[in-house]
């Protein structure tokens, strides 16, 4: 895994509410047995018509908007407990996504990807999107170590919540794996006194 | 203070704890499928790390499988594939697999409870999100990412922090024609689509304690719809009958000594929970949805509200409906019967008796697809096959089929389904479709009449 320190990127702002794995990705794309190219797939239904064509109103298409940052409605990633979202996410080039709520699983797959979700106040959010869409060059900043999040040349700035053990795994490149596998032999004793 | 069934269940199976951190959580059973698993079997083999405890895995093909000519090899090439790694992954680690065509094969969470997998106090995982099914049983079900998938293959454990309680009592007796589905449906309505985030929750009161497993499991299926990781009920007789005698569930003594522990674990009286709902049984009816999340749900004979908010009206916009209106006779081309939420016997028995001598609307495609073989033998052995086939119904072979269209069971852009499934997101159903999320009962009329229809005023 990807470790993840400190970010200064624009955004991208996608304004929708309730935005499920299955629009992330949609589920004729879970066909594959490795983890590649699911970034080409990303947002599938949004981003084309269904003739193929390009869809110009989503905000993916929008040449004005670039950047690692994500900036998602509420309740990001409802839905499915797909890993391939994470993988698309990832996979398209985003490495931290901005919401005022995350869905359980989906944060846990984000987290064990290398993809931050950062989670802000619903304030803090709307302020981003207006910040975001006035100006598109505006820069993000988001310090893992601190826990912060910032838009550069303002006072705009919020700390946010992250699980120790999962900061120490992201800022080092760890996974859960390397973790339960030292713990073997407490695993073993547990399963010796089970009934 | 005392402890509920949650805690009962999680803290038996704590092995260890991080300070401030996450815990290290043992898991009974493990139960995977072709889509969520090729990933963590690369990642294990690229690491060159053995499955830690093969025999604790189940596996079934279920989400890519087609529902017609099963004796056949796969058409679609990715999905032939897909089954292929499953079927060489189990074998090359020892894991049981019911494969497609195999008497147990059906939808992973269909199969395991009927096959005694499932059990009382026990902690299940799959990279399924409607894990949560098996907590009707009161054991800790949920759902895992692929990489979960992998940590559990590595050490039959997973690092979670222990999620909140919360508890939705529901009083009273139903009303006829009301079902478990409804019930849930109705819940979700009410509380919405996130109020369960971050909890584990419990289902108790009159209305679970009389219902059968099979409603139980369909109540606790769509709990990640709100939000919530995962559902529970207390286990009791009910459970222990319909545990009892299936081919992996403990035997004689040995079956005695579970049931006595499976009965210390129903929430004390003194527990507290972090959060509470409580409703009233003769307040639910027959439910429909209008909107594209599982929380967008009316009575049927109500009138979709008037919301300003800009997901709102996208939502209605995708669906074609106008706010304030009512959902009765809205004409709908598609039904389908089925799901891990509903392709259990009882779903059909209550379609077949509903449906037993009328004939399907002539405008209407009505796919029938059990959850599991087992379900499938069990309509042909009470006579349901006959009624569904004289009345026009297509009855299919087990799978996930229409519920994410991953197969060739896709609802064509712009039509609407009534479907007893769990989701009503956009394309969910195949790309383009409206999905209207009801119970069997209400997905038979539908296919019956054509339309949408009032349930209840029929049934009165
Ligand atoms: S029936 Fe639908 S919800 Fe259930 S396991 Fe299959 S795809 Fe998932």
């Amino acid at each position: 895994m990807e470790k993840f320190v400190t970010l200064t990127d624009t955004a991208i702002p996608l304004d929708i509410e309730n935005v499920d794995t299955d629009q992330i990705i949609p589920a004729r794309f879970l066909k594959a047995t490795d983890k590649q190219g699911f970034g080409d797939h990303v947002f599938r239904d949004w981003r084309f018509q269904k003739d193929g064509t390009v869809n110009e109103d989503f905000v993916l298409n929008n040449p004005k908007y670039k950047g690692s940052i994500l900036v998602a409605g509420n309740n990001f990633g409802c839905g499915s407990s797909r890993e391939h979202a994470a993988w698309a996410l990832v996979g398209y080039g985003f490495k931290v996504i901005v919401s005022s709520f995350f869905a359980d699983i989906f944060k846990g797959n984000s987290l064990n990807n290398g993809l931050l979700p950062v989670q802000v106040s619903e304030r803090f959010l709307s302020e981003l999107f207006q910040k975001v869409k006035e100006n598109p060059k505006t820069e993000i900043t988001v310090n893992l170590e601190k826990q912060s999040i910032s838009v550069t040349g303002t006072n705009l700035t919020e700390t946010f919540e992250i699980d120790p053990y999962k900061k120490t795994c992201m800022i080092n490149g760890y996974d859960d794996i390397d973790y339960l596998l030292s713990k073997k032999d407490r695993i073993e004793a547990f399963e010796a006194q089970k009934i | 203070m005392g402890k509920t069934l949650f805690d009962k269940v999680w803290d038996a199976h704590v092995v260890d704890s991080i300070a401030n951190g996450p815990q290290v959580l043992y898991i009974d059973q493990h139960l995977i499928h072709e889509v969520t698993s090729p990933q963590a079997f690369q990642e294990l083999e690229a690491r060159k790390i053995p499955i830690f405890r093969p025999q604790q895995i189940v596996a079934t093909a279920d989400h890519n499988t087609p529902t017609l000519n099963q004796h056949l090899p796969v058409k679609d090439a990715l999905s032939r594939n897909q089954l292929k790694q499953l079927s060489e992954n189990c074998q090359k680690n020892g894991i049981t697999l019911y494969e497609l065509g195999h008497q147990y094969n059906g939808i992973v969470h269909v199969m395991a409870p009927e096959l005694g997998i499932t059990q009382p106090g026990m902690t299940i995982v799959c990279g399924d999100s409607h894990t949560s099914t098996h907590g009707a049983f009161g054991s800790i079900a949920f759902g895992i990412g692929t990489s979960q998938v992998a940590q559990v293959f590595a050490s039959q454990c997973l690092l979670l922090t222990k999620p909140k309680s919360l508890r939705v009592t529901v009083n009273g007796t139903l009303k006829k024609g009301v079902l478990p589905k409804d019930v849930i449906l109705y819940i979700i309505s009410k509380i919405g689509t996130n109020a369960g985030t971050g909890y584990f929750c419990e289902y108790a009161g009159e209305v679970f304690e009389n219902m059968s497993m099979e409603g139980r499991m369909t109540v606790c299926n769509m709990s990640i719809e709100m939000g919530a990781r995962g559902g529970m009920i207390a286990p009791d007789e009910t459970t222990f009958n319909y545990v009892k005698g299936r081919e992996f569930a403990p035997k004689d003594v040995e079956f005695d000594k579970k049931v006595a522990y499976w009965k210390t674990l129903p929430t004390d009286a003194d527990a507290v929970f972090d959060k509470e709902y409580t409703f009233d049984a003769s307040d639910i009816e027959p439910m429909v949805t209008y909107g594209t999340n599982p929380g967008m749900g009316i009575k049927i004979s109500g009138n979709i509200p008037s919301l300003k908010d800009a997901s709102f009206k996208k939502s209605l916009e995708y669906m074609g409906f106008e706010a304030g209106e009512s959902m009765l006779n809205k004409p709908i081309n598609y039904v389908f019967i089925g799901s891990c939420t509903n392709s259990r016997i009882e779903d059909f028995r209550v379609a077949a008796q509903y449906i037993k001598g009328k004939q399907k609307a002539k405008n209407v495609t009505a796919w029938l697809v059990p959850g599991s073989k087992q379900v499938e033998a069990q309509i042909e052995a009470e006579g349901l096959k006959g009624i569904f086939e004289a009345a026009g119904f297509q009855l299919r072979q087990p799978g996930c089929s229409a519920c994410l269209a991953m197969n060739d069971d896709k609802i064509p852009q712009g039509e609407y389904c009534v479907s007893t499934s769990n989701r009503n997101f956009e394309g969910r159903q195949g790309q383009g479709a409206r999905t209207i999320l009801a119970s069997p009962l209400v997905a038979a009329a539908t296919a019956i009449e054509g339309k949408i229809i009032d349930i209840t005023q029929q049934l009165n």
